[in-house]
């Protein structure tokens, strides 16, 4: 990790928004008096979501919100690594993770791409002034390595072909598809299955919930997640991430990611009538 | 109390303590670079590792308490060892991580000798490192002109944050990254305000945070080191001046628990610079309009002749701020017997009388009791500027209590007191109906130990007499004086701006009977001679012939028709009574400059040719006249309490309160002595002090 300073050239001056100081001012009153100060997080990332980088002014205002000293904002904007503090590429931000899993399964070739494709030096923005790219720890996605996050999707299973697709489609504009960028369903098994494919005989008693979920599987509406036919199914799957810009992304709570484990819970909430009318 | 066994040996210790505090009562010693007594604990250095039996790995013995021990199998009391080989591998390895990044630069370190790690790495340092990579290095930062920064020595302890942030009540420093690259500074680098960011120089285990003025000075070890009293302000801060030949080369502060803790303030400990220069070092004479140097008989014959040739009625003496109680002793008796009952020290004019008691100028409640206070009300007084050690007290004791001791003030401005308060007001029109309308008056009256802090800004003022009655009423009403909770306690301060003013007041160098004060001896044609003793802060009309015996060449000297060189604080021993009235002895480091000598010693050699020998030849025999008129000078370090009916005194004098808003005598922290006008250090920071005023006025 470098040394983290504040960008040489700095904006004039920084505002919140009209919406983002009501939440701001929302976001403050969730603390006790006396306490505001721990808003300042919350705070920062907005102004970031705003700006795209934390700018000092903006470390002001936030100060000046919370009655801190300006250090002590610094000091917060410092210390945590996903608060940007130089400017950030217009069109994306990438983040590769650098860490083990990930370096044995190719990062290393994305950072090749990142350096040749956006910059050469991490948190450099591209000559276009579109993309910057930087080296992250790990992002907890090990099991779909290598990945990279851009602003708040993830993109996984990585080559350098597939990695260049998605940032010619940052690119172009368009919002690629996050998740895995292979034929697979999150962190599901590729291509056909391998385990669970059959129910075990001995374990019917013991387990069996489990077993008939996974037998079930073949005669119910819930076909494997690499068939042709869960393909279909999630291509028509509305899309909530195609709106233009991040905006939408960057909500939490409306980001891809979220919309997965639903799907998931559903499924459990199915598995045990299943097994009923089994039995 | 609780049972605890230290290295074999069972002590009984409070609770609350850290195992490094019970440790060290056991007679151990533990390392430690991030721990102070005085600051909140951070627990980040690790040098302090000890073995507690039964704990699976060694503990920082700073950040655990002696309470959260556990007791043995069968109720036997912890058992900590500090001297195992568990402990010495222990510290060892924290001190090869702490040397992984810190410069071998000690030849050329400012630090050098009195240096933490130095010291620690002497016993718990190895002889190699197993470390292949390049040192980080870090840049240095600018935090101001007294604190020079190289900041790769750094070891990230946090002390300096921790004083800024919690002593100083100014939170500039602070720690910006992390881990390797976590560094020291301010906000964009700019300079530190706080009157008392030298202190960082001490807290600075290595030599991060250096003495900007006495870079590459000296060697601690070529140093002699003088015990001795700061004159800057009224606290009279325990110092160490540290000299080499003859000059001095810095001041650090010495721990006094009852006066300073362990801070001083930037103006005592930066201002050893201006002892040296604007030094007056021989006598002068005013001829034809110019000073000339003189011989001291010519100077004394000088006087002599005008003293003769001038009645007794006509003859003043006015004793400064820096002046000790002895040389004023001196000048008071030979002032007595020219005949003559024109002197006062009071050189700002405050109406304070000693005729009133002792406990009517005194900080009764005393420095140290200031913690015990639970309402205070500040008057007519900046202790920010005035007192900025005794300030820190106050922050202390409202940071202690979690902000619930309330603070008023009663001034024409608001300045930042590092704590807040509520401004009641801005004259003494405020104090009146302050009980009844405010809630802080509620406060102060269901105080058990209320605090009136009364500031020279409210007495050295025409009505000073009369806002005097009117706090002491107020004390009365609020049950500030001698309350039902505690006998003892009295809690009507007054806190004087100059070190020399209670000393003054307590030998009674005010006029005496038919004698004049420092206005009517200044009026135009009042006077033929004023004899200044270092008063520096008046100004001499146009008429009479001026003696000014002092040590530099400021404000006095240049009205002086004779210039008798003295010593400064420094270069003699002289007694200092504190704003609390603690007797406290300066003592000689160096020798003064040139033809300058002792001041009592220039008054004893002047007393001869005017005719009135004074009857002491040496400082002992002066001593001995002077505890033998004022007994209590003699017991030093030690407070002789007033009677506190000398507040119904102070309540029943009666005046006309004017309508004029308070104002802090001391406008300028930097340069309110001569000493300190002689500074260009001071010179400096009082620039910047007055840049960030008009920067702020701007805004």
């Amino acid at each position: 990790m470098a040394v983290r300073r504040l960008h040489t050239e700095q904006p004039e001056g920084f505002a919140f928004s009209k919406a983002n100081l009501a939440w701001a001012k929302k976001e403050i009153g969730k603390y006790p008096k006396g306490r505001q100060a721990s808003a300042v997080i919350s705070l920062l990332w907005r102004a970031q979501e705003q700006e795209g980088w934390v700018t000092e002014p903006a470390i002001r205002v936030v100060a000046d919100m919370l009655d801190m000293p300006y250090i002590r904002v610094l000091e917060v904007a410092t210390f945590y690594t996903m608060f940007h503090l130089a400017p950030v590429g217009r069109k994306a931000h990438v983040q590769v993770c650098g860490t083990t899993p990930c370096m044995l399964r190719g990062a290393e070739d994305l950072v090749a791409v990142c350096k040749r494709r956006i910059a050469e030096q991490p948190h450099e923005v591209s000559a276009d002034g579109d993309f910057s790219w930087e080296e992250v720890e790990c992002l907890g996605a090990c099991v779909n390595a290598p990945m990279v996050q851009i602003f708040s999707d993830t993109y996984e299973d990585l080559t350098p072909k597939t990695f260049e697709a998605v940032l010619d489609a940052f690119a172009s504009g368009d919002q690629p598809q996050p998740g895995p960028q292979v034929e697979r369903m999150s962190s599901a098994p590729e291509g056909e299955w391998t385990t669970l494919v059959e129910l075990p005989q001995k374990a019917q008693d013991s387990k069996p919930r489990k077993a008939q979920a996974a037998s079930d599987k073949d005669e119910t509406e819930h076909p494997p997640p690499d068939s042709p036919k869960a393909r279909k199914q999630r291509k028509a799957r509305p899309k909530e991430n195609d709106k233009p810009e991040s905006e939408a992304a960057r909500t939490p709570g409306k980001a891809q990611g979220a919309t997965k484990p639903a799907k998931r819970k559903a499924k459990a909430a199915d598995t045990p009538k299943n097994g009923k009318k089994g039995t | 109390m609780t049972k605890i066994i230290v290295d074999d040996t069972e002590i009984e210790v409070s609770p609350e303590l850290t195992i490094l505090q019970a440790c060290e009562e056991a007679g151990a010693e533990i390392p430690r670079f991030c721990f102070h007594e005085r600051l909140s604990i951070a627990g980040n250095c690790r040098m302090c590792l000890v073995e507690v039996k039964g704990a699976p790995k060694p503990v920082a013995s700073c950040a655990m308490n002696v309470r959260d021990l556990r007791p043995g199998p069968e109720g036997q009391p912890p058992v900590v060892f500090t001297r195992t080989p568990l402990v010495k591998k222990a510290r060892e390895g924290v001190m090869e991580f702490l040397l992984i990044n810190h410069p071998l630069d000690c030849p050329i370190c400012d630090q050098g000798g009195e240096c933490d790690l130095q010291d620690q790495a002497m016993a718990y340092g190895v002889d190699s490192s197993r470390f292949h990579e390049n040192k980080r290095a870090v840049e240095d930062k600018y935090i101001g002109p007294l604190v020079k920064t190289i900041m790769t020595r750094c070891i990230h302890c946090t002390r300096c944050i921790r004083f800024a942030t919690e002593v100083a009540g100014v939170p500039e420093l602070g720690a910006i990254g992390r881990g390797e690259d976590m560094e020291i500074t301010t906000y964009l680098e700019s300079a530190m305000t706080s009157e008392l960011q030298g202190n960082v120089i001490d807290l600075c285990p290595v030599g991060a945070l250096t003495s900007a003025p006495y870079a590459f000075q000296a060697r601690p070890w070529e140093l002699n080191k003088t015990e001795s009293i700061d004159v800057m302000d009224a606290l009279c801060a325990n110092i160490r001046v540290d000299s080499r030949d003859t000059e001095v080369m810095r001041i650090l502060p010495r721990t006094h628990e009852e006066v300073n803790e362990e801070w001083i303030s930037d103006k005592s400990r930066f201002v050893w610079d201006g002892i040296r220069s604007q030094r007056l070092d021989r006598p002068y004479l005013r001829e034809n309009g110019r000073l000339r140097p003189a011989s001291w008989p010519e100077a004394f014959a000088a006087i002599a002749e005008r003293v003769k040739a001038s009645g007794p009625e006509r003859i003043g003496a006015i004793a400064g701020d820096l002046a000790g109680v002895e040389e004023m002793f001196a000048l008071k008796d030979l002032m007595g017997r020219l005949g003559t009952g024109h002197i006062d020290c009071r050189q700002d004019g405050a109406r304070l009388d000693p005729a009133l008691g002792r406990a009517s100028y005194l900080f009764n409640a005393t420095v140290a009791g200031i913690e015990d206070a639970d309402a205070i009300l500040i008057v007519g007084s900046n202790p920010r500027l005035e007192c900025p050690v005794l300030n820190a007290r106050i922050r202390k004791t409202w940071l202690a209590s979690g902000g619930a001791v309330p603070v008023g003030l009663v001034l024409g401005d608001q300045p930042d007191l590092t704590y807040p308060y509520q401004h009641l007001g801005a004259g003494p029109d405020s104090l009146a109906g302050l009980t009844g309308s405010k809630d802080f008056g509620k406060a102060l009256k269901q105080a058990a130990r209320p605090l009136i802090v009364v500031g020279q800004g409210a007495l050295a003022r025409e009505d000073g007499a009369a806002v005097m009655a009117e706090a002491a009423r107020l004390a009365r009403e609020v049950g500030a004086v001698a309350p039902k909770a505690d006998p003892d306690w009295n809690g009507l301060s007054i806190l004087h701006t100059a070190a020399a003013r209670v000393g003054g007041l307590d030998i009674g160098f005010v006029p005496g009977t038919g004698g004049r004060d420092v206005a009517a001896m200044l009026a135009p044609g009042a006077l033929d001679i004023v004899y200044l003793l270092g008063a520096d802060e008046i100004t001499v009309p146009e008429g009479p012939f001026v003696i000014y015996q002092g040590s530099h060449g400021d404000r006095g000297a240049h009205r002086a028709d004779v210039i008798l060189p003295g010593a400064a604080f420094t270069e003699k021993s002289a007694t200092f009574v504190n704003t609390e009235g603690r007797v406290q002895v300066t003592r000689r480091s160096v020798f003064p400059p040139g033809d300058a000598r002792e001041d009592w010693a220039i008054l004893r050699a002047l007393s001869d040719p005017l005719g009135h020998k004074l009857p002491y030849d040496s400082l002992a025999a002066l001593r001995a006249a002077l505890y033998e008129a004022h007994p209590h000078l003699a017991a030093l370090d030690g407070i002789a309490p007033g009677e506190a009916t000398a507040a119904d005194a102070a309540a029943e004098r009666r005046g006309k309160l004017a309508k004029l808003a308070f104002k802090s005598t001391i406008e300028d922290f930097y340069l309110s002595n001569a000493v300190a006008r002689a500074s260009t250090v001071m010179a400096q920071l009082s620039a910047m002090a007055l840049e960030r005023q008009t920067l702020e006025a701007a805004e």
